[in-house]
């Protein structure tokens, strides 16, 4: 018996003992009222400053959007855009101005913007082969490209509708008769170019079949060094989006008048999509996203007005803390 | 309908019947995969995770890796497959051992060591001292030179006493060899599971002694997994064997019980279902519509012109596999896990040690904690339940005089002492019935003591109380007793045993004065079993004012009775009792009408009182369950004084200013049916007043009532908190129990003998004691606990914890699942209602198994208010009986939680990343960890310790 006590005794100290008995210690936070209005106001005073600077910083980003699909369009063949674009034998060159209101410091980001483009599609998005894209021709097994997949019974290279629909602008920006230095070099992720995107791997029979979508890749250039077609696989998750086209690497001072001339081959018309060029500098933050700073100030001062307005309620009705008599048995014997 | 069982013939029965292997198992190694998996499959919810696994294996449509699915699924199957193939192999170990066991059995006359399965039907099979009975047999022989032996029936019914048991009388006196050689056949029943009756004729083949059918009763059995003790050798004809024997045939697995929550978690999985089904439909129709007036001007898609036959389908079912996670696959597991870590919490609860015995409390059934915060009626038992069942002779009544009234001990009452000291005659006849009027089996310890054997604490007390009043039963040697009085040795001859049944109310024994030859019944029983068979003539109102006076103490009262028999009336009933004892149709109530008419013209030679005193810490734990607003019924055999004393002193009801007692009663049919709709009356009346109305109503109007009047019965029942039934039986206990389940209660049935099984069983929630009568009903039951008083601790901590815990669980899982879920939907609209799948399987995977399945676990430690606060505060419970925590309104409670918290996910997650670098991939991860923090923030907020 005493040994059995003993052994008790010593087992009512290991953290399994008091695991079995449900007794582990344990702290218990009672949410009273002063807890609750201290948190409200604690989290409005962070939220609040903190959405104030990051507001600041997305100010800071300056912006130009153009939008040129319609300009971009001579004036006679606007009535039916679709085949316009879809005539190869028409030129589709376009000049562009666009007036710089401040002062941008470099680097200046350049981007492209499509509205209304589906790429998070189920269609779209699937259509694609990672071990194709790092392994090439040696790859077989690319059933999930379809429909985009056979050209003559070959594996395409890249295949996929993805990288059939590749963007296929181009832009170039003259700053007073001299060429602005735009680097299109480095916009895409470093990891996709070294491990997603083959070394070895040559688009040898990209865009050759009968069906065209959009651009055409050099087959001579590797894929790693493919860098608009690795952008463009980075697929949206959203309808508009805006992906890297290069960066201006010049500052632009407010006033200055940029001429862009571009080459205005994708088709958007057939669905109505917008297509729109951006230049935007960038802050500690990114670019320009207003959201989360007014985020952070909504929930902000949301906070402070609820704390506010649990005090006003706890000084009015201020009961004490642990009062027996509001249990609901207690209560209704009162009543009733 | 009968087996014929021809002994020692090797060649006849081989082929009849099975041998004697015995097989606990479910499966075979051939038939377990396709078994096991049709079992599984028969749940609604298993066939749907099927059905989606099935669908996501078409490729055109799966919106993730459908391994996602079938991985859990698999691992799902996998878990319960093989713990079910662990208990089966472990049925399978332990049957091997069994079966493999080594037993000498006779072939050919001679006698081999063979293995237990190879025994056959026919087969002699001799049994050594401690061993443990191979298959059912019949006794034939023993060391024993009157055919005595012992076994020990604890793996059978749980009493731990010796019972005797005899050969037949043809095989009396047979030596070792001819036992080798005896032939014969016995004609018995086919197997069945009654472990009480054996209704079976021998007969000898010449030259064993003449063409005499020779009547076999379970006493002359030994069954399987006895255990022969107290006795040298025995050796029996196998009648039974295998599987086909009275244990085999009583084992069956138990349809499993659900819970009332399990069957509102069903409910809320259907409408979920339901739901979902929605859901889809809306997305497939606006998703074909998106498609054809927008998805085909979208040349980079490339929609074919011309699709299948199927085309429209597909987006449909596109999002069904989306949308199919809204139904948790991790629920069954999780639910699974922490409802076996709370019956192992029961396990473990020191504070429900027995601490008289030590025995733990145990969860049998792990799966319905839950109820045990549910429960509204509790249905209990009375003695060994709210009593010690330890039985103390207090008083007694002899030739009207009463003893041990001042003093409140009969045993220290020197007027008594004095009594038996002079040798009065009343007094002695009165001690003889004590001391031998049994079927005590006295056995000499090594230190001189005497120990008695009894089966029911009732003849113990009566036994040991004879012997501190100096009338000792020292010996019983074969039908010899000897007891001694005041130094002198009598014996007596023990002609017949009339045993006690429940229906007879009474037991006899009809003895010979080995002195003077004299012939005497001895009878004790209940008092409306004896009083009313006394001779004409007799003054029993003494008796009938003493028995009445004891049952208002509480006391439990036995008449004892007694009448001397002529010889040749005796020689006249003892043919018509071997005749009744031979049938093999209702024999039972043969036999009882047979005794019938040998108990009449009682000389009653008085009344006993036994004291059996309740159990430490009862009347606080009924207050505090009754403050719960858990209702109570008394279910008792006893008879109404003895009951309604109970009751009071045990807080079942209140006295008379505060409480109010309504008697139902009555003969016939009518007078049950007035005073039940009086009592109805009454009880409408007084349902508005702070008043504890009971009503008390005894077994035979409860019959009636139960027949005739079930409606009124009903309405009664509901109306009232509190109710006694006496003298009911225990098919009766088990129809009140279903009679309450009828209505929609959940009912907790407690007791602790073989009479509350059927009860236990019937209950949703059935608790064992594990008391003195035996192990049965802990058993036969969901949880065993070792006092009543563990009940309290049972219900309001750990039924209590378990409801709240499993109530979060439950519905935290579904709710999780909606909130990624309901992002997808979100991500489908600007997406092209095309189906596409905004996370990949993995982080769909790893947030339904690892992210969010692992941390809520802690909340089986969770804790919203402590121990003690409950206890104090024990009407807290009617939140869990009322179901609040799980209910249709709580769970739209989460479900908005969840549609409300997968908004704000969503928007914040589209805007952080507006325009530029909305990449697929970074957006599907943000809004993957805003939801794991969202559910890390949700489960800490929830969780109250």
């Amino acid at each position: 018996m005493t040994d059995t006590d003993r052994v008790r005794h010593r087992d009512t100290k290991t953290a399994f003992y008091l695991f079995t008995q449900q007794k582990l210690p344990a702290c218990k936070p009672v949410l009273t009222p002063a807890w609750v209005i201290t948190i409200f106001l604690f989290t409005g005073f962070i939220f609040i400053p903190l959405g104030l600077v990051t507001l600041r910083a997305s100010r800071s980003v300056i912006e130009i959007v153009e939008r040129y699909d319609t300009e971009c369009v001579p004036e006679p063949f606007r009535i039916d855009k679709v085949s316009y674009i879809q005539d190869d034998s028409i030129p589709k060159n376009c000049s562009l101005f666009l007036k710089v209101h401040k002062y941008m410091k470099a680097p200046i980001y350049i981007y492209y913007q499509l509205d209304n483009y589906y790429q998070n599609h189920r269609r779209y998005v699937k259509s694609r082969s990672d071990q194709q894209l790092l392994n090439g021709q040696k790859y077989q097994a690319t059933s999930s490209c379809q429909p985009v997949e056979f050209n003559n019974a070959r594996p395409i290279v890249p295949c996929g509708l993805i990288a059939w629909s590749l963007f296929n602008d181009t832009f170039t920006f003259i700053r007073e008769r001299a060429e602005l230095k735009v680097n299109r070099k480095n916009i895409a992720w470093k990891s996709d170019r070294d491990h997603k995107f083959g070394k070895n791997v040559y688009p040898s029979n990209f865009q050759n079949g009968t069906l065209i979508g959009g651009g055409k890749l050099n087959p001579r250039i590797p894929l790693s060094d493919q860098e608009d077609l690795i952008v463009w696989m980075r697929t949206s998750a959203l309808p508009s989006f805006r992906k890297l086209y290069g960066r201006i690497e010049e500052d632009l001072d407010a006033d200055d008048v940029v001429l862009v001339q571009l080459m205005n081959n994708y088709n958007t018309y057939s669905f109505g999509g917008k297509k729109k060029l951006v230049l935007s500098t960038s802050s500690w933050l990114g670019g320009k996203n207003d959201f989360f700073g007014l985020a952070c100030v909504f929930v902000g001062s949301s906070s402070l007005i609820l704390a506010i307005v649990f005090m006003l309620l706890h000084l009015k009705f201020q009961r004490p803390y642990g009062d027996k008599t509001c249990l609901p048995w207690n209560r209704k014997s009162l009543s009733g | 309908m009968k087996r014929f069982v021809y002994i020692n013939d090797d060649e006849s029965s081989q082929e009849l019947y099975c041998d004697n292997r015995i097989s606990n198992r479910k499966y075979t190694v051939l038939n377990f995969l396709p078994k096991n998996l049709w079992e599984q499959f028969s749940r609604f919810m298993n066939q749907y995770f099927l059905l989606i696994a099935c669908l996501q294996l078409w490729s055109l449509i799966t919106p993730v890796n459908p391994a996602s699915t079938w991985g859990p699924l698999i691992f799902i199957f996998a878990v319960s497959a093989s713990k079910e193939a662990w208990d089966d192999y472990n049925r399978y170990l332990s049957d091997k051992k069994a079966n493999e066991k080594h037993i000498w059995v006779v072939r050919q006359g001679i006698r081999k060591h063979i293995q237990a399965q190879d025994i056959h039907v026919g087969n002699i099979v001799w049994l050594r001292e401690n061993d443990e009975v191979p298959c059912d047999l019949v006794l034939i022989g023993t060391s024993d030179t009157q055919g005595l032996c012992y076994v020990e029936t604890a793996a059978l019914d749980g009493e731990t006493d010796l019972k005797t048991r005899v050969i037949p009388s043809a095989c009396m006196g047979m030596d070792f060899e001819l036992l080798h050689k005896i032939k014969g056949v016995i004609e018995c029943p086919n197997p069945d599971k009654d472990i009480r009756r054996f209704d079976a004729n021998l007969r000898l083949f010449p030259p064993f002694i003449d063409n005499d059918l020779c009547p076999l009763t379970i006493k002359n059995t030994l069954l399987q997994s006895c255990y022969l003790r107290n006795t040298e050798w025995a050796c029996g004809v196998a009648v039974y064997t295998g599987n086909e024997t009275k244990l085999g045939m009583s084992r069956g697995i138990p349809e499993p019980k659900l819970t009332a929550m399990d069957a509102m978690i069903d409910k809320l999985t259907g409408a979920i279902f339901v739901f979902q089904i929605v859901v889809v439909m809306v997305l497939g129709i606006a998703g074909n519509v998106w498609k054809d007036t927008e998805a085909r001007k979208q040349w980079y898609v490339l929609y074919p012109i011309e699709g299948p036959w199927y085309e429209l389908l597909v987006i449909p079912l596109r999002f069904e596999l989306l949308c199919s996670i809204m139904i948790p696959i991790s629920i069954k597991v999780s639910l699974d896990l922490v409802k076996s870590l709370y019956a192992k919490f029961i396990d473990w609860d020191s504070e429900m040690i027995d601490q008289d015995t030590g025995i733990p409390s145990h969860a049998t059934n792990t799966a319905i904690s839950e109820d045990l915060g549910q429960v509204e009626y509790i249905l209990t038992d009375k003695t060994g339940t709210l009593t010690e069942n330890r039985m103390i002779f207090r008083r007694c009544c002899i030739s009207g005089i009463f003893y041990g009234n001042e003093s409140g001990d009969a045993l220290k009452d020197v007027k008594l002492l004095n009594a038996v000291a002079g040798s009065s005659p009343d007094v002695v006849r009165f001690l003889t019935v004590m001391a031998i009027c049994n079927t005590v089996i006295p056995i000499k310890s090594k230190t001189g003591a005497i120990l008695y054997k009894a089966q029911s604490q009732d003849e113990d007390a009566l036994v040991n109380a004879a012997a501190r009043l100096h009338m000792v039963y020292v010996n019983k040697n074969a039908n010899i007793l000897e007891i001694r009085f005041n130094g002198s040795v009598i014996q007596y001859e023990v002609l017949e045993t009339l045993e006690f049944t429940s229906d007879r109310k009474r037991m006899s024994v009809v003895v010979k004065d080995c002195q003077n030859g004299k012939i005497v019944l001895l009878s004790k029983g209940a008092d409306e079993a004896i009083l009313p068979y006394a001779y004409a003539g007799q003054q029993t109102r003494a008796l009938v004012e003493a028995v009445e006076q004891y049952a208002q103490l509480g006391l439990r009262t036995l008449c004892l009775a007694w009448r001397e028999l002529k010889e040749d009336e005796y020689q006249e009933w003892s043919l018509m009792f071997k005749e009744a004892s031979s049938t093999l149709v209702d024999r039972e109530w043969r036999i009882a009408e047979v005794c019938q008419r040998l108990e009449h013209d009682f000389e009653v030679l008085g009344v006993t009182a036994i004291e059996d005193r309740l159990q430490d810490g009862v009347p606080e734990t009924i207050e505090t369950l009754r403050k719960a607003g858990i209702n109570f019924w008394m279910l008792t055999g006893d008879k109404q004084n003895t009951a309604i004393q109970i009751a009071l002193s045990c807080n079942f009801i209140s006295p008379e200013p505060k409480g109010q007692l309504l008697l139902i009663d009555g003969k016939t049919e009518g007078e049950v049916c007035r005073s039940l709709e009086r009592v109805l009356l009454t009880m409408r009346i007084t349902s508005s007043e702070p008043k504890d109305v009971a009503f008390v109503v005894d077994g035979w109007a409860l019959e009636i009532a139960l027949k005739h009047y079930r409606k009124a019965f009903t309405e009664l029942a509901i109306l009232s908190r509190t109710a006694i039934c006496c003298r009911v039986t225990p098919s009766q206990k088990a129809q009140l129990v279903e009679l309450l389940k009828s209505c929609d209660y959940r009912t907790l049935a407690i007791g602790d003998g073989g009479n509350d099984v059927r009860m236990i069983q019937q209950a949703d929630i059935g608790v064992g004691i594990s008391g003195r009568e035996g192990l049965q009903a802990a058993r036969a039951a969901d949880y065993s606990i070792g006092k009543f008083r563990f009940l309290k601790r049972l219900i309001l901590v750990h039924g209590r914890y378990s409801y709240n815990r499993t109530a979060f669980l439950s519905q935290y899982s579904f709710y999780k699942s909606l909130v990624i879920c309901f992002i997808q939907i979100f991500f489908s609209f600007i997406s092209g209602v095309s189906g596409t799948s905004l996370f990949n399987s993995v982080s769909l995977m790893a947030y339904n198994v690892f992210y969010t399945s692992v941390p809520v676990l802690v909340s089986v430690l969770d804790k919203d208010l402590s121990e003690g606060t409950v206890m104090q505060h024990p009407q807290i419970l009617v939140y869990c009986q009322a179901g609040r925590l799980l209910n249709p309104s709580t769970f739209a409670g989460w479900f908005g939680r969840s549609l409300f918290h997968a908004i704000v996910v969503f928007v914040i997650t589209i805007h952080a990343y507006a325009f530029e670098k909305s990449e697929m991939e970074e957006l599907s991860m943000v809004a993957l960890s805003g939801c794991i923090w969202l559910q890390a923030f949700v489960v800490a907020l929830e969780t109250n310790s």
